[in-house]
């Protein structure tokens, strides 16, 4: 029997139920050191002097580190975007400041001790001068003439400007009845995974192991590898258990270099763990665009053409991908929406916050957030139902593989099924007869809508490698899958998984293919010290990639045991089948088991067919051909309470597509954390700085994470549009939850507040945000 | 300065020599190699370090190691039987799918023992009410209201009984 499409319980909770994990802030070493740092408390300043006399004098403290002690870190961190043709203008950044701080939380100087208590006293005792420089934290601002620069050697806070259009956007404009124009604010946000970042460097004998809560060990082998001057057979990373991702981990951090360098120096292992409020105010935020939208249509609803100006912040530095992720956005810009005209013009700005970069979605959730906005804007302004001038506007099912305006090939789709398979769920004359009767009552409920379509399986190298997009990398997958003679069976996957249930799905894959059970599949991943280089898990990448790299190794190890039973057993390869636990002779009872099969391949040599190899192990590195691009139909239903502005959401309805479900169980499981994402930025989270730079939100207590108490429900339900592209037929899940619901949440909290003459609103909802609309409304 | 503390660990006794601005965490991840509780956050706001004291659930980076002292604490490591018998809540996480990275969970089904005991049959609100202590950020927590339905229809009957 199959296990793929079977909801099979994860092979990789035993362990993390019991507190048997291995995060990597668990794990003690030998001679271990720990590592802290004394970070900014200016937004922008000259260092004048840093004085660690104190510190270093404290007991049990081995060093204190600055920036001009790393004359051997031989490069500045990477950042990984060339786009040809286009200036990026790129600031250089060390692992500790050289001279300047551009944020609060900048590093400055690295204490090294015994224990993590004396280290965290000795932080204190470092004595930093600071000669303050003004500061910029508005993005619109610092683009103004005499903005102070975040950057004096750049001459301008503007990095670069990008963009991506086709069709004639202004004649499009130019030709609508209507067009609706918004300033769409999408905020700061922070990724905030539960485990905070960790890392463990143990350098000895030239060579240097990391373990590091990372989504991408081979990146950060690679580029540790370049900023520390050796090469990469030197270093081995390892990404042991990881407490949640959510794009936070998909960084080469300078913390990695840190103790890397510091443990080289001192010939100890180094740990570094960071305390939430490091995390809060130094691991890379999201999001943080201004959009200026322009939709246009015809008074009958058919959009005519979309323009979106997005000024996205950057912060102070760029990470390893920051500047790419606006543009990311501009892939999907078009939705689910047939629009002769789409255009996306990004101008990326520098201010004196942390650095921005991939979080859940990255670049499609503001896409996906101004579309469905929008859309629901026009509807408003048109006065047609919102789902029925989706309805007007939706690609044409028959149309897949469908070109889109600026040239991106959107894979296959149904959007008019999962919105149909929606209501079925959904009685939506019900619901506004409902809210008409409640509106009597003064209970103000409101339903929003979200149809998406997001662009993940990242990616096909050709389009986003150098020549194309200009990401100074391929995004290919790999996998090797080894069988060991008992018939056990090892898989090796490039990918990274962290919570997502790759040590399930990835062994359902592996098991149909030799006719065993996923229970004697073990996938290994996270280890670059193991198997072929691979990408690592973010870009909903690991099933449309990795399972397809790992799908088409089992094939591989499979199309060999035929070989090897059609040799035995006196018939042809091809008559071969994997049926019933067995590689059987199709149409007969007569086969063998993989066991069977492995031990001849690794033992009996002068069983095998004439020519081939012993043993059974092969490997396989895919790139796609193209993106895959999930879609779905998400409902949110929001009652307000217009006395406090409180909005509670009352239900939370998503049909998704994600092709081909693997594995159904783990599928919701990322819808509902990806839909509670997206409330929680639409209604709770958001990362405040001040005008001086001073970040507000440092720690969960200011920082509002949705808790079980805030959320209800979710109802799911699933149409399958397999991909054309893989073999599995699968889509990304991953983000998907996150990119559709933050425009479902924020269009049911407007729908609820129309008749109140609040039209339009930005995120995050929050009780003072909504009341004060409120009250600016009333006449 | 450092005190010597005994403490009742998963039913065993164990010493530790401490200062007396140790959280308990530290102690039981640091010095008694009890690494499944976990730290999340500076404020008490995450509830990943929630363990049991004298039966109560406690988050651990909010009680001082020297309180502990002449105390039972229970970890997630404890809660299972002695022949290795999952706990429903152990069970029913698993069973439900209510946990992804893991990170939060020992956290979160020590929370759940705690509001158990005090309510064996809580509905869906007193759950989401009772755990909102602490945070998971990886299943928005639907299927861990599940996990903790699924221990207590399992465990309701034998506390009956009992």
């Amino acid at each position: 029997m199959s296990s793929v499409g079977t909801s099979l319980k994860r092979k990789e909770d035993p362990r993390l139920i019991t507190g048997r994990g291995n995060y990597t802030d668990d794990m003690t070493l030998p001679g271990m050191l720990h590592a802290a740092f004394v970070r900014s408390s200016e937004a922008h300043a000259r260092i004048t002097a840093i004085d660690a006399t104190a510190a270093s004098e404290r007991a049990g403290i081995i060093g204190v580190f600055t920036g001009e002690d790393l004359a051997d870190v031989v490069a500045p961190m990477p950042m990984a975007w060339v786009p040809p043709g286009i200036e990026v203008k790129t600031p250089e950044r060390w692992p500790l400041s050289k001279g300047e701080v551009n944020h609060v939380g900048d590093a400055i100087a690295l204490v090294v001790g015994r224990s993590r208590a004396e280290v965290a006293d000795a932080v204190d005792d470092v004595i930093v001068d600071y000669d303050p420089l003004p500061a910029v934290t508005d993005p619109e601002a610092a683009l103004e003439p005499g903005s102070p620069l975040v950057h004096q050697e750049l001459g301008t806070n503007r990095s670069h400007d990008w963009s991506l259009g086709g069709g004639d956007v202004e004649a499009g404009l130019a030709a609508a009845d209507v067009v609706v124009e918004r300033r769409i604010v999408n905020h700061r946000t922070s990724g905030a995974p539960i485990e905070p970042r960790s890392a463990i460097a143990d350098f000895r004998a030239g060579e240097l192991t990391l373990w590091t809560s990372t989504q991408v060990p081979h990146f950060v082998r690679l580029f540790m590898a370049i900023v520390l001057g050796t090469s990469e057979d030197k270093v081995r990373v390892v990404a042991p258990d990881v407490g949640g991702g959510f794009g936070a981990k998909l960084q080469f951090c300078a913390e990695e270099v840190m103790v890397s360098w510091a443990s080289r120096k001192l010939g100890h292992p180094v740990k570094w763990t960071e305390t939430r409020s490091e995390h809060m105010a130094t691991c890379h935020h999201g999001r943080d665009q201004i959009a200026y939208v322009r939709m246009g249509a015809t008074r009958e609803g058919k959009i005519t053409a979309l323009h979106a100006k997005i000024i996205a912040d950057f912060g102070a530095y760029f990470g390893m991908l920051t500047p790419t992720i606006p543009s990311l956005g501009a892939f999907v810009m078009s939705g689910v929406y047939d629009i002769p005209a789409v255009k996306t013009d990004i101008v990326g700005v520098f201010t004196n916050k942390c650095m921005t970069d991939a979080i859940r979605g990255a670049g499609r959730p503001e896409a996906t957030h101004m579309i469905e906005v929008c859309v629901d804007q026009l509807a408003a302004e048109l006065d047609i139902d919102p789902l029925e001038l989706r309805r007007r506007n939706f690609i044409a099912a028959e149309s897949f593989p469908h070109e889109v305006a600026y040239g991106i090939v959107y894979d296959s789709g149904n959007y008019q099924g999962t919105l149909a398979r929606m209501l079925e769920h959904l009685d939506y004359g019900a619901f506004r007869d409902e809210q008409a009767e409640l509106r009597e009552r003064g209970v103000y409920r409101g339903i929003g809508f979200s149809t998406y379509t997001e662009i993940c399986g990242l990616a096909p190298s050709r389009v986003t490698g150098p020549a194309g997009f200009g990401l100074q990398t391929g995004l290919w997958e790999s996998a090797v899958v080894r069988v060991h003679p008992t018939g056990a069976v090892t898989v090796f996957t490039g990918t990274s998984g962290h919570g997502q249930g790759h040590d399930t799905v990835f062994a359902q894959i592996a098991a149909d293919r030799l006719g065993v059970s996923p229970e004697v599949v073990e996938v290994v991943h996270g280890d670059t010290g193991t198997g072929p280089m691979g990408l690592g898990t973010y870009g909903s990448r690991s099933m449309a990639v990795g399972g397809e790299s790992l799908a088409r190794a089992a094939e591989r190890v499979a199309e060999k045991c035929k070989r090897i039973v059609a040799h035995q057993l006196e018939a042809a390869p091809e008559d071969i089948e994997v049926a019933d636990g067995m590689f059987r002779v199709r149409g007969t009872e007569k086969g063998m088991a993989l066991a069977e099969i492995s031990g001849i391949a690794h033992v009996r040599p002068e069983l095998l067919p004439e020519g081939l190899e012993p043993a059974l192990e092969e490997h396989a590195f895919y790139d796609p051909e193209n993106f895959v691009f999930p879609f779905g139909a998400h409902a949110c239903e929001v009652e307000v309470d217009v006395e406090t502005g409180k909005v509670e959401v009352i239900r939370y309805l998503a049909v998704d597509d994600c092709g081909n479900p693997l594995n159904p169980l783990l599928i919701d499981g990322q819808v509902h954390g990806g839909i509670a994402h997206g409330i929680g930025q639409a209604l709770y989270e958001k990362i405040t700085y001040d005008e001086n730079g001073q970040l507000v939100t440092g720690t969960l207590v200011d920082y509002s994470l949705p808790t079980a108490a805030e959320l209800p429900s979710f109802e799911t339900d699933r149409t399958v549009t397999p991909s054309p592209v893989n073999s599995l037929g699968v889509k990304g899940i991953g983000e998907a939850g996150t990119i559709a619901s933050s425009a479902a949440v924020l269009n049911a909290v407007i729908d609820a507040l129309r008749p109140l003459g609040v039209g339009y609103i930005d995120m995050p909802c929050t009780p003072m945000r909504v009341w004060t609309a409120i009250q600016e409304a009333r006449p | 300065m450092r005190v010597k503390i005994r403490v009742t660990v998963n039913g065993e006794e164990r010493a530790a020599e401490v200062e007396p601005r140790d959280l308990l965490v530290h102690t039981l991840r640091d010095q008694l190699g009890l690494t499944g509780t976990h730290v999340g956050c500076d404020t008490s706001s995450c509830g990943a370090c929630t363990v049991h004291l004298d039966g109560e659930a406690v988050k651990s980076c909010t009680v001082l190691s020297v309180q502990a002292d002449g105390h039972e604490v229970v970890t997630i490591e404890g809660l299972a039987g002695e022949d290795g018998k999952l706990h429903p809540l152990q069970e029913g996480f698993w069973e439900k799918h209510g946990l992804q990275c893991g990170f939060c969970t020992p956290g979160m089904i020590m929370a759940a023992a705690d509001l158990l005991a005090r309510n064996p049959n809580p509905t869906e609100e007193e759950i989401r009410h009772g755990l909102e202590g602490n945070l998971c950020r990886c299943t928005g927590y639907h299927n861990i209201v599940k996990a903790v339905q699924h221990a207590a229809a399992v465990q309701a009957p034998a506390e009956v009984t009992a």
